[in-house]
């Protein structure tokens, strides 16, 4: 279903089962409003999370996504959020390289009892996206843009 | 497949900010959807017969449900379509009320975004295959860390309901804070006699094994199975040998240790046992001050042990145990009151705290029962008792309220009018919070029998007058200033998580809220439990409560365990991952990488590959991660489902 247009953006959320999204049940529970933009989906520990996935979100038009997981020592798996850390700091310093601008992603920590962080934590994302706008992946790769083309290629054979 | 989607109104929960019936109707368009319907309670039972009834009618081979969280009716749902025929991991859920319909007003973006969790949902689930759980055998002895009233109760129900029990506990003794108080409210029957029989319990229970001074050092397995290392400190005492007599004590030149047990009011011997009713009753050599230890020579008590038990050579020893589910009851300290520069922070002796006050009322305490105010040991005639310090103050960090010092404090005037019949008590309190049976009846009994003046406000400031203390505050009933010459300020200090806290969770892979607190699995209808399997709570490691609710959280946690213990085999939960043995490599990153140890090499034809210990793996997919081939995959939780669950959300 395409976003309300002009109103919403295209947030994905990667969520840790454990914490995360436990506090943005803990938010609901509360009514503390949010923004509609954000999509939740649900992992079981931001360790399962592979940097592909949110490398495909971007490729599919996402113009945020958002990972949050347990805070560090906090972790129901013991160890997963230090191996997330790793890979999506590494990413992070990536994006830009591929044209996706470092603001469109964060990584965050909200344990199963911070619904009011969970509110501040996508509350200020979604700004964060909207001030940045629609993804420019958007323009190249959707099917009505030009689609990627070798440099210096012919845009009349594209 | 034919998959059913079912859309619930959740009363007016859903419904009021979601078009219910506009989903339903938008789900119908989704690969594979058969069928798709708006319910007014999906988990209601009439609910849930709809449910089963289309699977039977329509012959579903999945389910998708949207309604609340997952986290708390997916073990419904599952049940629900085991009953109707299909295997009970055919499901998924929409969380269209916490996610959506709770946390947002416009009905059209909330409409609009439920059809897209509901689509993330069907496309997870045309990827979903059914799958078993494997059974596992349970150790059945349980663990119960801390030895308060609310594990001493826990330890005493398992015990009885004819399972072992190890109980460890951080001190030379059992007891906890209970046994530190004087009087209980609102009874005020004597502390130490309601909880010493119990602490005998423990001693000569045959299914109780009692570690005191010792410690968790590590837990490594799962429920059912659990690993713990224990660390038993050195007491340089060999304990067999201890008889209690106290002849060292008496004799130990050094008296400056601290007296853990009277709060630091007067110095306790370097070899000490805290006090007489201590279970074990053990003596404990305090290195920091013992001569032999800070001087080189001393050697009194190993001359002066009838028994010859003192062992200056001791060292701490570790233990392994194993144990099949783990309680944590350990507990709380005290607020630091120091922070409050207004109560002088801690530069005035006659400013103390009410477990101090508690040692000084108490019969067994540094003034055998009479209250003396520590700088001159003169009788205190106006006593000023001050509530909420550290509770319910976000500018210390402590916005919420302990419970139970409202209660204690309205005991404590009780008492000192008891020891002092020509004293005057006053309180200063924000509010009296006195909620449980008789607890109003006792505060009202402080002050239209004993005379306690409450006055409504707070100290601004303590300072020192004509060798007594000037309490300055407010009456805010009165609307004006309050001046107080006391003898003697009792600080009603809060309760905050105890030291360890924190690493204990670690240890125990169990959450905790900002102050420390442990967190329970569900804040009403699972509060002994936490999101680790085998893993429960009581007393004020949850939170702080009074005795009765530890008391009755302790056997809450120990009617738990005795339940998981009373299946013949454990079931694992089957999301657990799985090699694909054509496409593994044998690189051995999984096996490194994975937190429990499930992932071992195995000899396959020659080549190394990776196996999954299935009851051993607990569903992290951290491997999955790892896995440079792919070869590794978690069930339900694959690649391919996560990125169809992405390409759901994402617009080309």
């Amino acid at each position: 279903m395409p976003v309300l247009e002009g109103r919403e953006l295209r947030i994905v959320g990667f969520l840790c089962n454990w914490c995360s999204y436990g506090g943005a049940d803990v938010a609901g529970v509360g009514r503390l409003t949010q923004p509609t933009d954000l999509r939740i989906i649900r992992v079981p520990c931001s360790g399962r999370i592979d940097p592909l996935f949110i490398v495909k979100a971007f490729l599919g038009g996402a113009d945020g996504v958002l990972v949050s997981g347990c805070h560090p020592r906090d972790c129901h798996f013991s160890s997963g959020n230090f191996y997330a850390r790793r890979r999506l700091e590494v990413l992070k310093g990536m994006l830009p390289v591929l044209g996706i601008e470092a603001g469109r992603f964060e990584y965050t920590w909200v344990s199963a009892s911070e619904g009011q962080r969970w509110q501040h934590v996508v509350t200020s994302f979604t700004e964060q996206i909207h001030a940045l706008g629609a993804s420019p992946v958007k323009a190249v790769l959707a099917p009505e843009g030009p689609g990627l083309k070798p440099k210096g290629g012919d845009s009349a054979a594209a | 497949m034919k998959i059913g989607v079912f859309i619930c109104h959740c009363g007016s929960n859903i419904e009021g900010t979601v078009d219910t019936a506009a989903v339903a109707e938008a789900a119908m368009a989704f690969p594979e959807v058969v069928y798709a319907k708006d319910l007014m309670y999906a988990c209601s039972e009439p609910g849930q017969d709809a449910v089963i009834e289309a699977v039977r009618e329509k012959g579903l081979d999945g389910v998708v449900v949207a309604s609340c969280t997952p986290r708390m009716h997916e073990p419904t749902f599952r049940r629900a379509i085991e009953r109707a025929g299909l295997n009970r991991y055919m499901l998924e859920m929409a969380n269209i009320r916490e996610h959506v319909s709770w946390i947002g007003k416009n009905r059209e973006a909330n409409t609009n975004k439920a059809v897209d969790l509901v689509n993330i949902a069907v496309e997870k689930l045309r990827r979903d295959r059914p799958l078993t759980p494997k059974s596992f055998d349970i150790t059945r002895r349980a663990l119960v860390i801390g030895g308060g009233v609310a594990g001493i109760q826990a330890a005493l129900d398992l015990a009885d309901g004819g399972k072992e029990v190890i109980l460890v506990e951080r001190t030379s003794s059992i007891g906890g804070k209970m046994a530190q108080l004087d009087k209980t409210f609102p009874t005020v029957d004597c502390s130490s006699c309601v909880l010493g029989p119990k602490m005998v319990d423990v001693a000569q229970h045959p299914n109780i094994t009692l570690y005191a001074y010792s410690e968790v050092e590590e837990v490594s397995g799962y429920v059912g199975n659990f690993d713990v290392k224990l660390r038993k400190k050195a007491t340089y005492v060999d304990w067999a040998k201890c008889t209690g007599c106290g002849a060292c004590m008496e004799k130990c030149p050094s008296k400056k240790s601290l007296d853990r047990f009277n709060e630091g009011m007067g110095g306790a011997p370097a070899i000490n046992i805290p006090f007489p009713q201590a279970t074990p009753k053990k003596a404990v050599i305090d290195a920091e001050y013992c001569r032999q230890f800070v001087k080189g020579k001393c050697g009194v008590c190993a001359k002066i042990c009838p028994t010859g038990a003192i062992n200056y050579d001791m060292k701490d020893e570790i233990i392994e145990v194993k144990v099949g589910a783990i309680i944590a009851a350990t507990g709380y300290d005290l607020f630091d009151y120091t922070k409050y520069g207004e109560y002088g922070g801690g530069r005035y002796p006659d400013v103390i705290t009410s477990l101090q006050y508690e040692r000084l009322l108490s019969a067994s305490g540094p003034t055998e029962g009479h209250i003396k105010r520590p700088s001159d040991g003169k009788e205190p005639k106006t006593i000023v008792f001050i509530q909420c310090v550290g509770s319910r103050d976000k500018s210390v960090d402590r916005p919420y309220c302990t419970g139970f010092c409202c209660m204690y404090t309205a005991k404590q005037a009780i008492l000192t009018k008891d020891h002092i019949p020509d004293s005057q008590s006053y309180v200063f309190y924000m509010d009296i919070r006195a909620p449980g049976k008789l607890y109003d009846e006792f505060t009202r009994r402080g002050i239209e029998e004993y005379g306690t003046r409450y006055i409504r406000g707070r100290v601004s400031m303590i300072v020192p007058k004509n060798g007594g203390l000037l309490v300055r505050g407010a009456d805010t009933l009165l609307g004006q200033q309050v001046e107080v010459e006391a003898d003697l300020v009792v600080l009603a200090v809060g309760a905050e998580a105890a030291k360890g806290a924190r690493q204990l969770a670690e240890k125990l892979r169990i959450s905790f809220d900002n102050y420390g607190y442990f967190m329970e699995s569900h804040p009403k209808l699972r509060p002994v439990e936490t999101n680790t399997a085998g893993v429960f709570l009581a007393g004020c490691a949850q939170g702080p409560k009074d005795i009765p609710a530890s008391v009755g959280q302790g056997s809450a946690a120990a009617a738990k365990v005795l339940g998981l213990f009373s299946k013949e085999q454990l079931e694992n939960d089957p999301q657990i991952s799985q090699v694909d043995i054509k496409r593994c490599v044998g690189c051995g990153k999984c096996e490194s990488t994975c937190p429990f140890g499930a992932i071992h090499m195995i000899d396959f034809r020659g080549q190394p590959k990776a196996e999954v210990i299935e009851t051993v793996c607990q569903g992290c997919g951290i491997c999955a991660v790892t896995c440079p081939q792919g070869a590794v995959q978690l069930s339900h939780f694959t690649d391919n489902q996560i990125l169809t669950e992405v390409e759901a959300l994402c617009l080309f």
